[in-house]
């Protein structure tokens, strides 16, 4: 099986306002087309996991890899482009920018990429947009839509770069019944037709029962 | 690419806080303006008091100084040779002011590459006969043509025509107040007396007003033949030559160097008139650091603005760092918007300056010193423009900066987890 997101021993400790360890020698992988759910009761550090592994928090010991390639801890830039490239986000928090419109917010990654032209990017970014069902949004302002739809804007935009893998951070905490089964089964639709492979932090039972493989955590540690 | 796609995230957020992009933007604007038009105004001011003088004066005077002969007799005594001599035996001689071999020298002057041009000069003390009184007076002997090219003269020749002294036998042409004393207008005839008792007819031609309320008192002009013929002294004989330099700043140099080729006094004009110098420098000094003070207080107005605009857009800045674009894009980013309004301010600040200077170019400003001046002086120097929108871009830049740097260090996990 292609690894495509690989964890060694990952130690992480909070220093302040005393040492603690939140991440107790984690390690596992995560295989190409994978819909893997990381569930766990608050403070377990599944979020904090979460963070390490999106290169984001780079103040950690052991090692990364990502598509086989290891991460440096210090190299800013360099891993921007790692995350603009090879990683998708999904925050509980929808984090558009109120400036742009829908259409531009989802390019605004693939702008940053500069792999395809312009026009190529609007066709792309309508196309995820129609696979989302929200493509009649796009020339609205981002502020102007409700919060379902702001959700799979963020899902669409973190689909633009066509990533290695998605990661999601309670995708659905803030989003009532109805919406969070959309949510669901945009990313059951992305793993299943598309094989996107997709790492979703929730601490709600039945959606992580209905992934691939669930990987649970307590105090720090994988227990399952 | 990169860049443009970073100038767009940029006009969208200064567009989508347009009230406070303007308010930053104004800051800007009015303080280039007014460091515009106070360095146009201040120093246009500058120009015409300086010109007051220094435009009338030579920039070296060539003359022969009324002083004891250096070598007197008891210097020629053995026994004193070495002592401190203070007897002098030998008066000073007044007799000899004309300057020696005048036309040698002239001619030698004028082929020195660095002189713009010179004009000779004689001076003749007389008294205007009016009645019973006499005035005291002078009567400088000149050539209205270089004296006009090269001091302004025809500028401060208020009634009448400059040129007109070297057609008209016997003319001359009178200062304001000595006219007004003389009740004399164009056309009438004054009598006057020299030193040695000759008396004159003179047509009067013209009035001059030099702005020095003293001197149109007591001075006049006349072409040179005429005051040689009233002195009754040879063609030759002149008792100061006035030369005007191509670089000002050469004239104590040059008149050192003159002084000892002429065998005669030569005076520069920073020896003559440093005063002028000082003040106009400080002057100008005062309006420069005004003008900078005002920037300064426009760059910190954006400082605080860059600043609240990035504590806002926090958020933003997280998903954009957490969606790829690193810490120096989001620097830049931010610079490029304290740039923009740097550059949309000071260009507006420019035309409004321009609009000021030009207003105050209009108001009247009627004083008897100054005959030619009509209204307000404005020097429209490209210069000042220059410095405005340079500074303006430094003041913002730095502005930028520093919030920039603080938003390129906005650590996205820390905003995201917030949540």
């Amino acid at each position: 099986m292609n690894k495509i997101l690989e964890a060694k021993n990952i130690n992480k400790f909070f220093h302040d306002p005393i040492r603690i360890k939140v991440l107790e020698n984690l390690s596992f992988s995560i295989n190409k087309g994978e819909f893997v759910s990381l569930t766990g009761k608050s403070g377990c550090g599944k979020s904090t996991i979460l963070y390490v592994l999106s290169t984001m928090d780079t103040d950690y010991e052991g090692t990364l890899l990502i598509d086989g390639e290891e991460m440096p801890k210090k190299n800013e830039p360099f891993l921007a482009k790692i995350r603009n490239e090879k990683i998708g986000f999904v925050f509980q928090f929808h984090y558009l920018l109120n400036e742009f419109n829908v259409l531009e917010n989802v390019m605004l990654p693939g702008l940053k990429l500069n792999k395809h032209s312009r026009e190529e990017l609007e066709y792309r970014a309508m196309q995820k947009l129609k696979i989302l069902g929200i493509d009649q949004l796009a020339l609205k302002k981002s502020y102007r839509i409700s919060g379902g739809e702001k959700q799979r804007v963020a899902i669409a935009r973190a689909l633009i770069n066509d990533p290695h893998i998605i990661m999601g951070d309670e995708p659905t905490g803030n989003l009532d019944k109805k919406n969070s089964d959309l949510v669901f089964d945009i990313f059951n639709t992305l793993s299943d037709e598309f094989q996107q492979t997709l790492l979703i932090v929730t601490h709600d039972p039945s959606f992580a029962e209905r992934t691939h493989r669930i990987i649970h955590m307590e105090d720090g540690r994988i227990i399952i | 690419m990169s860049n443009k796609l970073l100038i767009n995230i940029a006009k969208s957020l200064l567009l989508a806080r347009w009230k406070q992009t303007l308010v930053a933007a104004v800051g800007v604007t009015f303080s280039i303006t007014m460091f515009i038009t106070l360095l146009s105004f201040m120093t246009g001011l500058n120009d015409l008091l300086d010109g007051l003088i220094l435009n009338r004066t030579a920039h070296i005077r060539i003359y022969n100084e009324i002083k004891p002969n250096a070598n007197q007799p008891i210097n020629s005594i053995k026994g004193f040779k070495n002592a401190h001599n203070f007897i002098s035996s030998i008066k000073s001689d007044a007799n000899r002011q004309a300057i020696y071999n005048s036309n040698k020298i002239i001619e030698t002057i004028k082929k020195d590459v660095r002189v713009l041009g010179l004009s000779p000069k004689l001076t003749a003390q007389v008294f205007f006969n009016d009645g019973s009184i006499d005035i005291t007076g002078s009567i400088f002997g000149i050539n209205s043509t270089e004296e006009s090219k090269l001091f302004h003269f025809d500028e401060y020749v208020v009634t009448g025509y400059p040129a007109d002294l070297n057609k008209i036998n016997n003319s001359i042409i009178l200062g304001k107040g000595l006219a007004d004393k003389l009740l004399v207008v164009i056309g009438d005839v004054v009598q006057i007396t020299t030193s040695k008792g000759d008396r004159f007819q003179l047509k009067v031609i013209g009035t001059f007003q030099s702005g020095i309320k003293e001197f149109d008192n007591i001075q006049s002009y006349a072409s040179l033949i005429t005051v040689q013929k009233i002195l009754s002294v040879p063609k030759d004989y002149l008792t100061s030559i006035q030369v005007k330099l191509k670089d000002i700043s050469l004239a104590p140099k040059m008149s050192k160097e003159y002084e000892q080729l002429f065998q005669t006094d030569a005076e520069d004009i920073q020896t003559a008139n440093a005063q002028f110098e000082t003040g106009s420098s400080i002057r100008t000094l005062i309006s420069y650091s005004v003008g900078i003070t005002l920037l300064i207080v426009a760059g910190f107005g954006i400082y605080n603005i860059l600043n609240m605009m990035i504590f806002e857009k926090m958020d933003s800045i997280a998903i954009l760092k957490a969606t790829g674009f690193s810490g120096k894009d989001v620097k830049r980013i931010f610079i490029y918007i304290a740039l923009s309004i740097g550059l949309f301010g000071g260009m507006l600040g420019l035309f409004f300056g321009f609009s000021l200077s030009a207003m105050i170019d209009q108001i009247p400003f009627n004083t008897a010193s100054l005959p030619t001046i009509k209204t307000y002086p404005i020097n429209y120097n490209p210069k000042f423009y220059i410095i405005g929108i340079v500074f303006s871009l430094i003041t913002t830049y730095l502005a930028g900066w520093f919030p920039a740097r603080k938003a390129s260090k906005i650590d996205p996990v820390v905003i995201i987890r917030g949540k």
